[in-house]
């Protein structure tokens, strides 16, 4: 009798353990709409290898679908993350980033011609100089924000105004193609690798922020900064620094992004493009259970919460939601999960099965 | 939570500060880079341009002074439709032609309106709209008949009485939509699975085109297997189009709303490596008559594309001269000349003529 009550309040911890993990929302929302997809259609998980229109081997499927279009998502949700943990708000300014930072990846690539037979510049170049030029921006609205303490929603408010017409005004409004195929590669497929690319761009991305955590003290200094600025600077630190560094990383991410993006079409519409995506990257923050005033973060948690979004539009998509409905469908499902991944409904949470487990204990 | 509230306050007001100023800056900016542009582009076709001038200077020269016209577009960033409009405006509202232009650009009514109302005090002669949105003119269009400024609308529509505007000259969605729809019945398939990818809801050209479609597919008792709204985005289509794919469903007609949608869808079908194009599997249609999208419908990728003519310039030039010579244009309402491109069709001059 003594064992068995031993071994019920173990189990009990255990899944206490599990589900007070800032993993668990995420992970079990992503979970149940596989399942959901998998029920409804038993085929969805089948992966093909079939042969793209260049007779390359490319592997497709629903699953690989989620895969490659949440790459971009991913990357974002790194650099929002941390953003929203230095700063307690949001950049939502991503999207028209993007845009400029597109924008001036292809005017590097195409010189003044808009349909250049060659490139002009190597692609690293470009990519290298798109980079600049979006953490330039990136570091703009971390001095407002840092600096002017001005609310980061409000401070980024400026460029999502902005961005767009700059990135237009980039190309003298003339909307550039290149035609040169080894520029597809970043946004498709390279020839011989069937997994699309922008798959290992984001892992590349996720590597790296990963070491990046693990070797320096960026996550520490961050989330004091977050937790409390003013004694965090009676300790050393530079809050200011830290916070224009986490708008610096966001705009690294952004930079990467554009690339994915532009080089998916080869093409650029500025007003289209990674349209209203910083709000999918908030959201990742979010359902990630991270709290979007600032400070502890979990960056695992983010990643898997942009995998969520796209796995949600992806599957909305593939059951041909009628379009119109198609935001409020997303709506619903996005209110549920963040609401159950706030931190305070998790406190909620945890105390009752604790609770549950005391009394099952007794 | 006073503080707090104080604080945000000020937060708001630093911001409007900054946003004016930026807002300045970058219009600034972009006034000073199209009329460079322009100009260019007026070098380039110096020959026929001068022609054109010294016939129309002549107009003015008598009158002793240039026409002032104050003409409000919407961004440029919007599409490469709109570049093309705004291009076309300002290389045919030059001082050569006897115009003394104003341009102004907004994504929304407000921006428009607010510049509207600077344009009537500023006393310009002539006022021509490309709304941004059909609603919430009524002011300006009072104040401007009041001024005895003349409205000539372009592009897009109001909801006003007629009696506020001189014309509105505008493109037929509707009738692009059937154009493209009978294209579609000519062809005569086997069968017809359309994927249809829609522009942003609401909007005068995902309506007409739309509708001619829907109509069209229920008379002929076509299958419509994915109907999506793809805000006229590429990237969204080409996700739709991949879900589909994805999915299993057959389908053999890709009905896209704009060029750059096809494009999108196309880009899905390459990936999955599924014929498209003239004499294959998937028929490609498109809307706007991009050059890219004509060149792609000459070398038999995509198999069709309407136009959407965005050279309005040289209508509202005609319905100036009209009201200038004292007599009111024949009709309210005039329709831009449009066609349907396939490969029968296209030539090089066709698409550097007709190209965006």
């Amino acid at each position: 009798m003594g064992t068995n009550t031993v071994k019920k309040s173990n189990e009990g911890s255990l899944l206490m353990r599990i589900t007070r993990n800032q993993l668990f929302i995420p992970l079990a929302a992503l979970v149940l709409l596989l399942l959901f997809n998998l029920i409804l259609d038993p085929s969805s998980f089948r992966i093909t290898m079939d042969h793209n229109s260049a007779g390359n081997p490319v592997l497709s499927g629903f699953l690989i679908n989620i895969l490659d279009n949440g790459s971009e998502l991913a990357i974002l949700a790194i650099g929002m993350t941390l953003v929203t943990a230095a700063s307690g708000g949001q950049d939502i300014s991503v999207g028209a980033a993007i845009a400029i930072s597109g924008s001036v990846l292809l005017r590097v690539l195409c010189g003044s011609n808009t349909r250049p037979d060659t490139l002009q510049a190597p692609i690293i170049v470009a990519f290298l100089v798109a980079c600049v030029v979006a953490m330039l921006f990136g570091a703009f609205n971390g001095v407002l924000v840092a600096v002017f303490k001005i609310q980061p929603m409000v401070a980024t408010l400026i460029l999502y105004t902005a961005g767009r017409s700059i990135a237009s005004w980039v190309n003298n409004n003339e909307l550039p193609i290149i035609g040169e195929p080894s520029f597809g590669y970043f946004g498709n497929f390279i020839p011989g690798i069937p997994i699309p690319t922008p798959v290992f761009i984001a892992i590349a991305c996720m590597i790296l922020i990963w070491l990046v955590l693990k070797f320096t003290n960026l996550r520490l200094y961050t989330q004091s900064v977050g937790i409390n600025e003013n004694s965090s600077r009676l300790n050393g630190l530079n809050p200011t620094f830290i916070k224009i560094l986490a708008f610096v990383i966001l705009g690294l991410c952004v930079g990467v992004t554009g690339l994915i993006k532009v080089s998916r079409l080869s093409t650029i519409n500025y007003g289209v493009i990674a349209k209203d995506i910083e709000m999918d990257a908030i959201l990742a923050v979010a359902l990630g259970g991270n709290a979007l005033s600032g400070g502890k973060f979990n960056m695992a948690a983010s990643v898997v919460g942009a995998y969520v979004i796209q796995c949600l539009t992806t599957t909305l998509y593939k059951f041909n939601v009628r379009s119109d409905a198609l935001p409020a469908y997303k709506a619903v499902v996005v209110i549920l999960l963040v609401v159950l991944s706030a931190p305070i409904v998790r406190e909620k949470l945890s105390a009752l099965t604790s609770k549950a487990g005391r009394k099952e204990a007794a | 939570m006073r503080k707090k509230f104080v604080g945000f306050l000020l937060c708001a007001a630093m911001t409007a500060v900054l946003l004016a100023g930026c807002g300045g800056g970058s219009d600034t900016k972009k006034e000073t880079d199209a009329p460079a542009a322009a100009t260019e582009g007026t070098k380039a076709d110096e020959g026929t341009k001068a022609a054109d001038g010294e016939t129309q200077a002549a107009a003015p020269a008598a009158s002793g002074e240039m026409i002032k016209i104050g003409i409000i577009n919407n961004d440029t960033s919007e599409s490469g439709y709109r570049v093309a409009n705004d291009r076309d405006l300002r290389e045919h509202f030059t001082e050569e032609n006897g115009y003394e232009a104003t341009f102004a650009y907004g994504k929304t009514n407000d921006e428009q309106v607010a510049a509207a109302n600077k344009m009537i005090q500023d006393g310009v002669d002539y006022l021509a709209i490309a709304a941004a949105n059909t609603s919430g003119w009524d002011s300006v269009l009072q104040d401007a008949k009041d001024a005895g400024i003349r409205v000539i609308l372009y592009d897009r529509v109001i909801d006003a009485d007629e009696s506020f505007y001189a014309a509105s000259i505008v493109s037929d969605m509707a009738k692009e939509g059937e154009t493209a729809a009978n294209w579609l019945k000519d062809q005569k398939l086997d069968a017809y699975n359309i994927i249809h990818l829609q522009g942003q809801m609401g909007s005068a050209a995902q309506v007409g085109r739309s509708e001619a479609l829907i109509n069209m597919a229920d008379a002929e008792g076509w299958n419509i297997v994915t109907q999506q709204c793809a805000d006229w985005n590429a990237e969204t289509a080409q996700q739709i189009v991949q879900s589909v794919i994805d999915s299993g469903k057959d389908f053999n007609v890709i009905y896209a709303e704009n060029d750059n949608m096809a494009d999108g869808a196309v880009k899905a079908l390459d990936k999955a490596g599924i014929k498209h194009g003239v004499g294959e599997k998937v028929v490609i249609m498109g809307f706007d008559c991009n050059t890219f999208a004509l060149e792609n419908v000459m070398n038999g990728t995509w198999n069709y594309d309407g136009q959407c003519n965005p050279y309005q310039a040289e209508m509202i030039d005609e319905v100036i001269k009209t009201l200038e010579s004292g007599s009111e244009p024949a009709e309210k309402t005039i329709i831009m000349e449009e066609a349907g491109f396939d490969q029968s069709n296209v030539t090089q001059e066709v698409i550097d003529k007709f190209g965006i």
